[in-house]
């Protein structure tokens, strides 16, 4: 192996500023390979002494290409795409995905499978929230705090392995329902885990909620106002932290919101502290809507009958005329769904979650497109940013909670 | 302060000794038995197996067993480089600069399928693999793999650095 | 809420702005000279004070061959509103709203080097998901999708 030499390496990207002149800003570079942006961003700061002046942020480090890779399968086959937009809520993508795929269709889910959904999107919520709190903690110093939050997302990852096959990426929405039922014991084990989450949670509360060093770094930095957060499309727990009640779980009820009880939280100022307790309550919204949700959860099907979208049974395949072709068609031509366009948004963890789908009918979709809330929050990170110390950087970017895989597509 | 435990003799001062004094082994098997518990790794993480890499390095499954869990944000102090996630063609000179910078000796670790083949991103923006950059020792793969698959990966990377040549004073020693 | 989504669509429409509602939300289209001003009218009037999503859609081989798709959203009235309209691959250029939301930047960045449409006004197009460098608009129809156009030089073996 012969390595090309350096000195050709070209930059990926153009920096908004340039190089000051002696006794000017400086200029720093941070990412795109940095421990403290977690997922791979770069920030181009202008500094006077240690205040940041402006901040230029380039996303796109993980461009993989999805809305292309999307139209060359069949609506089925790209979900695990879908899946690993916003890797670590992907069962939301999953239902969000389906939920536009099924509109177009004019298809009604059972209310089993609608139950379902509502309990493993929030369940997923949880998983997200723990992930960015557990990350932006880390950042800090807070080491026991991340081996608490990172310890109770194992146990998810693993219960949720037991339904769906995988911890991360579970490809586990269908059009039209889902990939499977419910293993036998798993809301059992449910109910164990979400005890075991208050007691987890509830010393990482203990741990840094009141520490002034934690409140130092967090109170009062990264300060964004609603009528920002509302002018750069915020959306989500940012958006509410600003002291806005706006969640499309209570606003355009879907799944099966309209029937719970739930809060929803929202901060006082919308600094780093408050997106983190708002979080912090969010999970506990999520983890009292869970509970009410293994009560209502009905008897029957998961998936619909019909056969435009749902696959026949296994067993039925191999000795019936009718469903073998009926399997063929759809694993070789995908759905037949109707032309047309529908956006179709949900409550992600990180904000309003939107696909765009576009059909000219048949079974490969002419466009999908992400609406993903990571990506639109980078494009106002810079009030965020701009005028606190290169030190705040790190917590109020953790706060942000941007997704590589959802920012860049 | 007196104390009453024994003291254990390493060397005697006076006369032959018979306290460990001298082994016999090959420099190659003695530099690489070191080498191989003092991994330290540079995360270079960029998507969805950043997830199974903080499982990884947390409580359940624990790489310090294996003396490499103490990442090093800087490549000129690491010597393990985790490439963990899809690399694309905007990153690469990131990956490639990176790797530049790491001091020899240095292993190369290519963490899921995007890493190792592109994974099921074939397309204009995807690198198809991160050997067509850099060399690569281990692959792990899996989309995201297991943690047990990473530190199987781990193993086997202590195998192969326990076994290999590790020229420390010229090219040919 | 389909009782709003209907009076919504009747004051909006207009001979050269047809309205429709479809999959729970309002559809206009609209001729590319009057983007700004229903905009204006949807901002100011209607309370769409959230700017949700630009994108494209690529219609090869029609002609004009391109949509060019905005979302927005009333956070106090909670409807969403789609606004559409078609530009020709020669002139592929739209009005640029980043004089009304600060969120249009970095979307009509994506839209522009994934389509290459123009956003007229948009001080700032460098590429944002792809890099310098990058030849083509990866998401038209003719861009094959396996067309890599690599920055660092390939090991030799």
């Amino acid at each position: 192996m012969k390595l090309p030499p350096l000195a050709s390496l070209p930059n990926p990207v153009k920096s908004a500023f340039a190089p000051s002149a002696e006794g000017g800003p400086v200029i720093v570079n941070i990412g795109p390979s940095h421990p403290a942006t977690h997922g791979t961003v770069q920030i181009i700061a202008e500094l006077d002494g240690e205040r940041v002046l402006r901040t230029d942020v380039h996303c796109g480090y993980l461009h993989r290409g999805f809305e292309k890779e999307c139209e060359a399968h069949t609506w089925h086959n790209l979900i695990p795409y879908v899946d690993r937009l916003n890797y670590v809520s992907a069962l939301i993508n999953d239902f969000a995905y389906c939920d536009g795929v099924e509109r177009l269709l004019g298809i009604e889910i059972t209310p089993r499978c609608r139950y379902l959904r509502t309990l493993l999107s929030e369940y997923s919520r949880i998983v997200d929230h723990l992930t960015c709190i557990a990350a932006g903690l880390m950042e800090l110093g807070a080491m026991t705090a991340f081996l608490y939050l990172v310890m109770i997302r194992d146990y998810m990852y693993e219960h949720l392995a037991d339904l769906t096959g995988a911890r991360v990426t579970y490809t586990y929405g269908r059009i039209g329902g889902l990939a499977r039922d419910l293993p036998d014991g798993w809301l059992a084990r449910l109910a164990e885990i979400l005890d075991q989450y208050e007691v987890f949670v509830g010393r990482v509360h203990g741990l840094v909620d009141r520490n002034r060093i934690f409140i130092d770094r967090m109170r009062n930095v990264g300060v964004l106002s609603t009528a920002d957060a509302i002018h750069y499309a915020y959306t989500g727990p940012i958006l509410r932290s600003t002291g806005a009640p706006r969640d499309l779980r209570r606003d355009t009820p879907y799944l099966a919101y309209a029937e719970l009880d739930f809060d929803v939280p929202v901060g006082i100022k919308g600094d780093n502290y408050d997106r983190y307790y708002v979080r912090m309550r969010e999970m506990d919204e999520s983890v009292h809507m869970i509970r009410q949700l293994m009560d209502m959860l009905p008897a029957g099907p998961i998936n619909v009958a019909d056969h435009r979208c749902t696959f026949p049974d296994k067993a039925l395949v191999y000795t019936e005329i009718e469903s073998l072709i009926n399997h063929f068609k759809l694993v070789m031509d995908g759905p037949a769904v109707p032309a047309g366009d529908v956006y179709v948004a949900h409550e992600s963890p990180n904000g309003e979650l939107g696909f765009y789908l576009v059909s000219a009918g048949g079974g490969v979709p002419w466009k999908v497109h992400c609406r993903a809330p990571s990506f639109v929050h980078m494009g106002g990170v810079h009030r965020m940013l701009d005028g606190y110390q290169l030190a705040d950087v790190v917590p109020t970017f953790g706060s942000v909670n941007m997704i590589g895989g959802e920012c860049d597509r | 302060m007196t104390t009453s435990s024994a003291t254990i003799p390493i060397a005697r001062a006076d006369g032959p000794s018979s306290a460990f004094e001298y082994i016999t082994t090959k420099k190659d098997e003695l530099v690489g038995w070191a080498r191989k518990f003092s991994l330290f790794p540079y995360p270079f993480v960029t998507a969805c197996c950043a997830m199974e890499f903080m499982a990884v390095s947390s409580t359940p499954y624990d790489t310090d067993r294996f003396g490499a869990a103490l990442p090093r944000f800087s490549p000129r102090q690491a010597d393990l480089l985790m490439v963990v996630g899809t690399v694309t063609h905007k990153q690469a000179p990131v990956l490639r600069k990176v790797y530049e910078q790491m001091c020899e000796p240095k292993w190369v670790m290519a963490f899921g399928v995007c890493a190792t083949s592109g994974g099921f991103y074939q397309n204009y923006a995807a690198v198809q693999g991160i050997d067509r950059i850099i060399p690569v020792d281990v692959y792990i793969p899996g989309c995201p793999p297991r943690p047990e698959m990473v530190i199987d990966g781990i193993m086997q990377l202590q195998q192969k650095i326990a076994t290999s040549r590790h020229p420390i004073v010229t090219e040919r020693f | 809420m389909p009782a709003d989504l209907d009076a919504l669509c009747q004051s909006l429409a207009t001979e050269a702005t047809p309205a429709s509602v479809a999959h729970g939300l309002v559809v206009v289209e609209v001729p590319t000279a009057g983007v700004l001003d229903m905009v204006r009218t949807l901002k100011d009037a209607h309370g769409f004070d959230m700017l949700l999503d630009v994108t494209a859609v690529d219609w090869l081989p029609r002609e004009p061959r391109f949509d060019v798709v905005w979302h927005f959203w009333s956070t106090t009235g909670h409807v969403r509103v789609r606004v559409r309209t078609r530009v020709p691959e020669g002139d592929p250029a739209v009005v640029s709203l980043t004089s009304l939301y600060g969120s249009a930047a970095f979307m009509e960045r994506e839209c522009h080097e994934m389509y290459g449409i123009r956003f007229a006004g948009n001080a700032d197009l460098r590429p944002i998901l792809l890099y310098e460098g990058f030849v083509g608009h990866p998401l038209r129809k003719d861009y094959p999708k396996d067309r890599e156009q690599p920055l660092v030089p390939y090991l030799t073996p």
